[in-house]
């Protein structure tokens, strides 16, 4: 297991604020995520745990062009991973914005 | 001093001689196998023991691999398929010495630490139709020990559904004076057909149990994820469309079983029936079912069977080759000859691929041989007929003044496999296997020079408009994730491709990746095929969860 936190800071503009959502089943090769509106109104904190130790920079690089693609501003994410790959993370994650932002507020 | 002409007729006479001294007839009591391959064999024989991607001469591997070593000794196995143990078991006990062969599979591990133990020698890995081929011309056995489904009173052979690659091996061992022994299910008075004569036939044994058979072809639909449903979204948008190919081969996996589980839903709402995909090379796979059902699918030529499919594909000869009896005739030299020159498209999944394209399934451990993706995965050089998706490619792929076309060859394959192995790398473990094994050839599955077109979940490569080796390298790496590969891609190299509509995402193709859902299949079980089959499709019991 490891717990990775991540700050993103370069991201296209504020999230609206919307009800929580949760996306996916944390099971093999597969991950869970959380969306609600967080701490910090100029930035996106994301916050990981993952069975698959050693993957930090990849975790860096794949959420970094998803903050680059999303105004993600002001929300957290919580990920619970099963060992996903990165093309099912991307994905997720891009799913669990489209469900945060089509909510009503 | 005059020559003889006929030495390889006179030892066949010599070798019929001992077994009918040894009181064997035309039929042979099964418990008697082993003993009547004593009389037939003679040590150095090169054998062709069948064992195709499905069906197998189980009962006749198990009985020579039970030979006496001291008589039967050093043969030469030239077959297509190692599956069973048996097959590795005849070289751990000094029956067999030398292997010629194209696909490994489920053996490949053991085959590996035999070959580097200096049991087996290989002698080469080879595609189905190049071992044909060689049977014809280097490699012709001389004894083949076949497996059909049934036999009748005079020795006529009934091999069904699953014929595949017996009438290639008969032909070439009958005609040059080799000798045929068959396993058969059962001895019938009528056959349904006949689909080897009984003068082509020397033995004939009825096994205590049928043959076996691997349901290879099947996908559960239930085990297709997003990222496999968004890359088929891809490749019917980006390449079957653009192309209009109507000419195909896939190869086997989920990646493909996707893109058949589309057509009925996301290719027909683009308005493509008609359009794309009418012809097929391939096996009745049970995920195309639902495009038949359709009306996509006007033809399927098929290298074998595929277990549970026999009902629905009697019902449907106008899209299957049948006989007259209703059962299909699968042949697999003539189904590849139809996909490497018939085809306007191979696509298949791979594990591994460099810069250059070139891909491999190989791992440093496993020897797994190549089957029949080569021939369907490369440029047919010898054709001379023109289709619309063939010259397309030609023009893309070539700026000189004569036309040809080119054969559009697609390599499917998500960036990370399975406990994160990049599937891109600078460089194949095929060379490391290569070089542990002493192999004159790294085992490259498909060139990169043959590979028109990479698609992972980030986009499509179009390898053909690229003008040199750098431009191929970029846009390889731009579409190769966040592999090591991917990731020292320089951003501006790679969106100068994309302007160029080399490199292509999948907003550029108008698909939004939200909707890459499984809603999208139209089939998610194997339980929705049987709906769709109308009941006929029967799977094995092993497909079932109902």
């Amino acid at each position: 297991m490891e717990h990775l936190v991540f700050e993103l800071e370069r991201t296209p503009g504020p999230a609206p604020r919307r009800a929580a959502v949760v996306v996916g089943v944390v099971a093999s090769g597969n991950l869970e995520v959380l969306v609600e509106a967080g701490p910090f109104p100029d930035r996106c904190r994301a916050e990981i745990q993952t069975s698959a130790t050693g993957f930090g920079d990849i975790w860096g690089a794949v959420l970094a062009d998803f903050a680059a693609r999303h105004p993600v501003a002001g929300l957290s994410l919580a990920v619970n991973d099963g060992g996903a790959t990165p093309a099912v993370v991307a994905l997720r994650l891009g799913q669990a914005f489209e469900e945060y932002t089509g909510r009503n507020p | 001093m005059t020559r003889t002409w006929d030495t390889v007729r006179r030892n066949r006479a010599a070798r019929l001689e001992r077994a009918r001294a040894v009181g064997h007839g035309r039929w042979v009591e099964a418990d008697r196998m082993p003993a009547l391959l004593e009389a037939l064999l003679e040590p150095g024989d090169r054998v062709c023991l069948e064992g195709n991607n499905q069906k197998q001469a189980d009962f006749l591997a198990r009985a020579l691999a039970r030979v006496d070593p001291a008589r039967v000794h050093d043969l030469h196995l030239v077959q297509s398929v190692v599956a069973l143990p048996e097959h590795l078991t005849l070289f751990e006990r000094g029956i067999g010495r030398r292997l010629d062969f194209s696909f490994s599979g489920p053996q490949a591990v053991r085959l590996a630490q035999l070959a580097g133990g200096g049991k087996l020698e290989i002698g080469a890995i080879h595609t189905y139709l190049e071992l044909y081929a060689r049977y014809f011309i280097d490699l012709t056995p001389r004894v083949a020990l076949v497996a059909a489904q049934a036999a009748d009173r005079e020795g006529n052979l009934y091999t069904g559904p699953n014929t595949e690659d017996t009438p290639a091996i008969v032909e070439a061992t009958a005609f040059k004076d080799g000798l045929v022994v068959v396993q058969v299910n059962e001895r019938v008075d009528r056959l349904p057909r006949v689909d080897i004569p009984a003068g082509w036939v020397d033995f004939i044994t009825v096994a205590p149990t049928a043959s076996t058979i691997e349901p290879l072809f099947t996908r559960d639909p239930a085990h297709i994820g997003e990222v496999q449903v968004l890359m088929a979204m891809m490749v019917i948008r980006g390449i079957y469309e653009e192309y209009g190919v109507q000419r195909l081969n896939h190869g086997i996996g989920f990646d493909t079983a996707a893109i058949e589980l589309l057509l009925p839903t996301y290719a027909e709402g683009l308005g493509l029936k008609g359009k794309i995909c009418s012809h097929w090379a391939l096996n009745p796979h049970p995920t195309l079912i639902p495009a038949v059902e359709s009306g996509f699918v006007e033809s399927v030529h098929s290298f074998g069977s595929e277990l549970g499919m026999e009902a629905y594909v009697a019902a449907r000869p106008d899209v299957f080759f049948t006989g007259h009896d209703g059962s299909l005739r699968s042949n697999r030299a003539f189904s590849q000859v139809a996909g490497h020159y018939a085809c306007d498209l191979f696509i298949g999944s791979t594990l591994q691929m460099d810069l250059a394209g070139n891909s491999s399934t190989a791992t440093k451990s496993r020897i797994t041989g190549f089957g029949g993706a080569p021939n369907m995965g490369c440029d047919a050089r010898g054709r001379r007929h023109a289709t619309p998706a063939w010259l397309k490619a030609g023009r893309e792929g070539s700026t000189a003044a004569m036309p040809r076309g080119r054969k559009l060859v697609v390599q499917l394959l998500e960036t990370f496999r399975e406990h994160m192995e990049p599937a891109f790398v600078e460089r194949l473990d095929a060379w490391d296997l290569a070089e542990a094994m002493r192999m004159e050839l790294p085992p490259v599955m498909i060139h990169g020079d043959d590979v028109t077109h990479v698609v992972t979940e980030e986009g499509i490569a179009n390898l053909l408009l690229c003008r040199s080796p750098e431009e191929r390298a970029d846009a390889i790496r731009g579409v190769a994730g966040y592999t090591p590969v991917g990731r020292s891609r320089s951003r501006s190299a790679v969106e100068a491709l994309r302007g160029r509509g080399i490199v292509r995402r999948p907003e550029d193709l108008g698909i939004a990746v939200g909707e890459a859902t499984r809603d999208l299949l139209a089939a998610r079980s194997v339980k929705e095929l049987v709906r769709w089959s109308g009941g006929l499709y029967d799977p094995p019991a092993r497909f079932r969860s109902w």
